[in-house]
């Protein structure tokens, strides 16, 4: 947690420009001070930073090798040798933390947007369209939705069969309803806009209305979303790994890491612990981000 | 009602219809060749595969296929297991009581301690006591449910002895795998209880109750927490899903037998069928479990009808 006080003085500087330079910097900038101000998003944002640096510079801060074997070394606990313990095969949990950073992490992001993607433009089309598209893409999202949980991104990997690639394609597709409805109902409001109106009149083109008209529109909520889902999408693939359904050994990921080493609990309890701490400290910075964004983005969405 | 009802049992069905042919589609259309992949690692002839995909008709075209799976499957029957030549619904119903009851239970769990949490929250609201409990609700949402169940049987079996480990059979091993599928839904429950609760606080009827001079426990148990509880109801029937999905996690943790354990065996020994029968049959329990829901709803909300 070394970047808290630099955050925190971030959050001060921050606060004594306020409003005034805010709106010149565009809202780029404002959006990041304004999220910055609340003190449950600064955390958020500042352990967020911490993990994916930890993971992006794990090749030269990580004290050992996260797959060197060393049986002489097997299930030594926490100490100045190996800050985090050894597993079962003396390899370093620390270092296997930090590189599984780097999968989990990524594995999120690229979930959301294989979800996110294809979601947003289902949404769009089916919003300004209307008619029989509309009642497809809604009726199709409404059957995925009726797979409780995580039951779709199974049946997914059940046919693909298991891998890391396939689990994060499976809790991706999954994702999709998510996404396609929330944007679905932001667009059915959005095209009631004079402007759209008055595109349309001038003689612009589907495409033009749905993507420049259109689209902004659905920014807010797709953001919100979008973080929100990271968090999710973290979990979920985490949980397809620790089932054996995704990353397979001796790949460093905090779900797989989590089922390898869970058959020592009593004699390492370190080795399961620690990776699963790390998930939820993941999960918990990308939901406290996507709290505090959408509070200053879009308050109507509070209660959803 | 019986319009509402008719309309809504119909929509069910359809429902069903199309997860099956999502399933069906999903499990036919993208690994290839089935049977290839069964045989593989036997290296088996291109004869045999050849046999083995007539056996599992596959050898015909997909729609008469699904119309076959279908018709059987509305009849009661989901087809054999590829491996242990079981049928399907005999697999099912030999595992469901295990899940039910760890479903049930958590269930219990989730929603008792979720309006709890939520209650004392919006009571004391903007103080310590609601800071705690949605920063509880929070970690809830946070914390990877096979990895609370590992910390819950280090603590609880290895280190203190209280409740055994693992297994099925008795309620003391119930209790961890009950609490850690509860936990999910306790903080979603704690979140929505709070701020429905903060809204009705907010309603006139709430200022009259109070100017009549009615004793406050009168006016927040009688008045307030009945009506905040009506949206509360309304997302069981959704959280009856994280239920289902969240025990094919848990019960792999706790080694419990279960319609869980069955999926993913299922699912890592590639026997389709099985798949394909246990999650038609976890997607029928939550779509039925939401109709009743929806019901239940008209009932404890006159406010509601139904045309």
């Amino acid at each position: 947690m070394a970047l808290q006080p630099a955050a925190s003085r971030f959050d001060e500087r921050e606060r004594t420009l306020v409003a005034e330079p805010a709106r010149r910097q565009g809202w780029r900038v404002s959006l990041l001070a304004r999220l910055a101000r609340r003190r449950a998003a600064a955390a958020g944002l500042a352990l967020l930073v911490v993990l994916l640096a930890s993971a992006v510079f794990a090749p030269r801060v990580s004290p050992h090798d996260p797959v060197g074997i060393a049986p002489q070394d097997a299930r030594v606990p926490p100490g100045p040798a190996y800050w985090f313990g050894t597993d079962q095969f003396g390899r370093d949990v620390f270092s296997r933390v930090l590189y599984g950073g780097r999968t989990s992490l990524g594995v999120g992001l690229i979930a959301v947007a294989i979800g996110a993607i294809p979601g947003t433009l289902l949404g769009l089309v089916a919003g300004y369209r209307g008619g029989r598209s509309e009642a497809v893409i809604m009726h199709v999202m409404d059957l995925l939705l009726a797979f409780p949980g995580i039951l779709l991104a199974l049946v997914i990997v059940a046919a693909l069969g298991p891998g890391l690639a396939k689990a994060m394609i499976a809790v991706g597709i999954a994702s999709i309803p998510r996404f396609t409805r929330v944007v679905h109902a932001t667009v059915l409001s959005a095209k009631q806009n004079l402007y759209v109106e008055a595109a349309r009149a001038i003689g612009a083109g589907e495409t033009v209305v749905m993507f420049r008209h259109i689209l902004p529109n659905v920014f807010a909520p797709l953001v919100v979303l979008s973080t929100l889902g990271v968090g999710l999408a973290i979990l979920n693939a985490a949980a397809l790994s620790f089932l054996g359904l995704g990353a397979q050994p001796p790949t460093p990921e905090w779900g797989a890491m989590v089922a390898e080493t869970r058959d020592y609990l009593r004699a390492a309890w370190w080795a399961s612990t620690f990776p699963g701490l790390a998930i939820m400290l993941a999960v918990l910075a990308v939901n406290l981000v996507g709290d505090g964004l959408r509070d200053v983005l879009d308050p109507r969405l509070r209660l959803r | 009602m019986r319009r509402y009802l008719a309309r809504r049992l119909l929509g069910t069905v359809g429902v069903l219809l199309g997860v099956a042919a999502i399933t069906f589609l999903i499990m036919r259309l993208l690994p290839g060749d089935v049977a290839q992949m069964l045989l593989s690692e036997w290296g088996a002839s291109a004869e045999q595969v050849k046999t083995l995909r007539r056996q599992l008709g596959q050898d015909e075209p997909l729609h008469p296929q699904f119309a076959r799976f279908l018709w059987r499957a509305a009849q009661g029957d989901l087809g054999r297991s590829i491996h242990t030549h079981r049928a399907v619904v005999q697999e099912i119903v030999s595992q469901f009581s295990s899940t039910l009851q760890l479903t049930l239970a958590g269930l219990i769990i989730g929603v008792g301690l979720g309006i709890v949490l939520g209650v004392l929250a919006a009571f004391r609201e903007n103080t310590w006591v609601d800071g705690v409990s949605m920063g509880l609700a929070l970690l809830g949402v946070c914390i990877p449910n096979y990895w609370l169940g590992l910390v819950m049987i280090y603590i609880f079996s290895l280190r203190l002895g209280w409740f055994p480990a693992i297994g099925v059979g008795g309620w003391e091993r119930l209790v961890l795998p009950a609490m850690v599928l509860g936990i999910g839904v306790a903080a979603v429950i704690a979140r929505l209880t709070r701020s429905s609760l903060l809204e009705i606080l907010r309603q006139e009827y709430i200022v009259t109750a109070r100017a009549k001079g009615l004793p406050q426990r009168i006016v927040l148990l009688r008045h307030a927490l009945r009506n905040a509880l009506i949206p509360v109801v309304a997302i069981v029937g959704l959280n009856f899903g994280n239920l289902l999905s969240g025990a094919v996690v848990i019960e792999t943790v706790f080694s419990r037998q279960g319609l869980g354990r069955l999926t993913i065996t299922a699912i890592l020994g590639k026997d389709f069928t099985l798949v394909q029968g246990t999650v038609l049959f976890s997607a029928l329990v939550y779509a039925v479990t939401n109709l009743l829901v929806d019901l239940t709803y008209a009932v404890i909300d006159p406010r509601i009808t139904y045309g």
